[in-house]
């Protein structure tokens, strides 16, 4: 295997450990919390909110949005570190 | 100045603002009508992508959806906005390294197949007409109600206009103008919110103010209050929900993935320049819908503890002006069955007199409230900005499909650059025409099957393209017969438990697993994966040089070169 491969192979590697990290956590706020945990969770409240429900119709979806961002910023370094940033 | 006056005002300025938008953007080239250049910077593709997805669904019916189904309408919530995680992470920065112009494009290419290739269209253009013909009657509807024209002239005006952008402008035209588009929904959407939300609570975020307590002096929260009412009258409580948890489950994953396998959002990704700008345009897409998308629950929650002290339990010769307007477009119906004057509004079907329907919700939301007539107006301008922007991004998807991946890459190869634009033209003006005709004679299944779209999509596309990019070893065999199988298996079982015309639709009980037609997607998904898996184990391993595409897709840096072919 060529330097160029094995470079590629380190990096495809990384990257599939992010994802999968960032998935996990993908499905415990939305099937986890919304869905199978959410009667559960619902004994707990913040402010008017049952918590189960929070997440189904609030929380989830905010953290997506910090979910993307922060596999923006994870996969910018570790472009540079690769050296495949342009 | 009454309502009808700043209707006209508002919905005159907007549409001008696109037709000139669209006139300075034109097309001149089809890499420009299919990709927008390919030079667009990722603020401005988050807010076209956004703009996009939000349909006329999102804008006009999800919120209504979520009032009348409480917990249960959380599967749009999060199905419609966790789709953008996968796209991010899955597809949107390696579809855009390999740099063609279409998804068909993409299941060609890796697949080596002509077949494959066929397969992909076929699906897309499936896809794309059931949602499309949605969106022109969402137009239909604003137009009805706002402008005090009939639904088929409302149908035709949209027609005229969508024709005239996305046919002039391409991609490029389409894009700046959903530009405009989102900013006028999302504003449209964000007023009426924020007045209610300081209304019933005092609290100016409407996200905020859903937990809020009401501000009657009384200490209860909203929630609490809308829970007892809603019980009082029969209805499940809000926060609880009626169905299944296994077909919740089953409905969030089918719109989560066929979120991520829609052509219309995925072609968003190839117009921008580098993969690390895909990714962030995925991002600052799902910031943008997000916004409305935790608004809507809040939306539904205002309008439906508004509705109910309203409406429930008072004379009906006392209803306000909205009540009559409505009851006009035969939206809302009363019925009075006991025939004692008064409203009832309850869960038991033979005692329950008012029927409203889920669209009004947001439309009504601000005659309920009583806030002033420019807000209404808005209202009806964003509703048509949401229509109008989705219905062109899916016709240029339609009209990319058979000047691009049937024309140029299957039956007439050496076709000029101007005659496949040419090509795309026509097709997107004989597209408007079939969508304009299915919004004016809506078939009775286009409402049913709109959602469906969505399951088609997870069914078919989203496992061949992912292990297109994530499993190498995937050959054409395993890929075509996965998305045959996927796409057969949900078409059967629409039309067993969803469309009837298998004979008489089966009940509930019969449902495979406890999961509905609308949740079955996640299950064809499944399957397409696992036929797929299997059939590759013994047939021919891809030719080397489509692994070594793979390989080359992951790998971020370089993807300038890849676009021109």
């Amino acid at each position: 295997m060529s330097d160029q491969q094995k470079k590629a192979t380190a990096y495809w590697k990384e990257n599939i450990r992010y994802v999968l990290v960032l998935l996990a956590i993908w499905f415990a706020v939305s099937f986890g919390a919304g869905i199978l945990l959410k009667d559960a969770l619902n004994n707990f409240r913040i402010g008017g909110f049952q918590l189960g429900f929070w997440f189904a119709q609030q929380g989830a979806i905010y953290v997506f949005v910090v979910l993307i961002f922060v596999y923006v910023r994870l996969m910018n370094k570790l472009d540079k570190k690769y050296g495949y940033n342009e | 100045m009454s309502v009808q006056v700043w209707t006209y005002l508002l919905v005159g300025i907007t549409f001008t603002l696109y037709i000139g938008i669209a006139i300075w953007s034109r097309a001149g080239s089809t890499t420009e009508f299919y990709i927008a250049g390919g030079g667009v910077s990722p603020l401005a593709n988050g807010m076209a992508t956004a703009a996009d997805w939000m349909s006329a669904a999102s804008f006009i019916s999800m919120a209504g959806i979520i009032a009348f189904s409480g917990y249960d309408g959380s599967v749009y919530l999060m199905g419609w906005t966790g789709g953008y995680v996968l796209l991010a992470l899955l597809l949107a920065p390696y579809l855009r390294k390999f740099g063609k112009f279409t998804v068909p494009d993409f299941i060609g290419e890796r697949y080596y197949s002509k077949t494959a290739r066929i397969v992909a269209v076929c699906c897309a253009l499936i896809v794309s007409f059931t949602y499309v013909a949605g969106q022109m009657r969402g137009v239909g509807v604003v137009f009805s109600r706002f402008l005090q024209v009939d639904i088929n002239t409302g149908v035709i005006i949209g027609m005229v206009i969508v024709l005239f952008y996305a046919v002039l402008g391409g991609m490029k035209g389409i894009t700046y103008t959903q530009v405009a588009q989102y900013c006028v929904l999302i504003f449209a959407f964000m007023v009426p919110a924020i007045f209610i939300s300081l209304q019933m609570t005092g609290n100016p975020i409407p996200q905020l103010g859903m937990g809020a307590t009401i501000n009657d002096g009384s200490g209860t929260f909203l929630l609490d209050r809308l829970n007892g009412l809603s019980t009082e009258l029969g209805f499940a409580a809000y926060t609880d929900g009626a169905k299944d948890m296994i077909d919740v489950f089953a409905i969030t994953l089918a719109l989560m993935v066929g979120t991520a396998g829609l052509p219309h959002v995925i072609v968003r990704f190839f117009t921008v320049k580098r993969v690390k700008d895909a990714r962030k345009s995925a991002g600052i897409a799902l910031l943008l819908i997000a916004i409305l998308y935790t608004t809507a629950p809040a939306v539904a929650v205002f309008a439906k503890t508004n509705l109910l002290n309203t409406v429930s339990n008072q004379e009906y010769s006392h209803m306000p002006k909205w009540f009559k307007n409505w009851e006009d477009t035969g939206l809302l119906l009363f019925e009075d069955k006991n025939q004692d004057g008064i409203i009832q509004y309850v869960a038991d079907n033979s005692k329950n007199e008012l029927t409203v329907d889920n669209d009004i919700m947001v439309l009504a939301n601000p005659e309920i409230a009583n806030l002033p007539a420019w807000v209404i107006a808005l209202v009806a301008a964003g509703g048509l900005a949401a229509a109008l922007s989705t219905a062109a991004g899916l016709l240029l998807v339609i009209s990319s499909s058979v000047s691009h991946d049937l024309i140029k890459n299957v039956f007439n190869p050496n076709i000029s650059e101007k005659g496949e634009l040419w090509a795309a033209r026509i097709a997107a003006t004989l597209a408007v025409i079939v969508a304009g005709y299915f919004g004016i004679h809506p078939p009775g299944f286009v409402a049913a099957v709109v959602a469906l779209a969505f399951g088609l999509a997870a069914a078919s596309f989203f496992p061949a393209i992912i292990l297109g990019i994530f499993y190498k070893k995937m050959n054409k065999e395993g890929a075509v017969s996965g998305m045959i199988v996927g796409i057969g298996l949900m078409l059967y079982y629409m039309a067993k438990f969803k469309l009837g015309w298998l004979g008489e639709i089966p009940d509930k009980s019969e449902w495979w697993f406890g999961i509905s037609p609308e949740g079955f997607g996640s299950v064809a998904m499944v399957v397409n994966f696992i036929v797929a898996l299997i059939i590759s184990r013994f047939t021919p391993q891809p030719p080397l040089q489509v692994q070594e595409i793979v390989e080359n897709i992951r790998i971020p840096s370089g993807a300038e070169n890849a676009k021109m072919h």
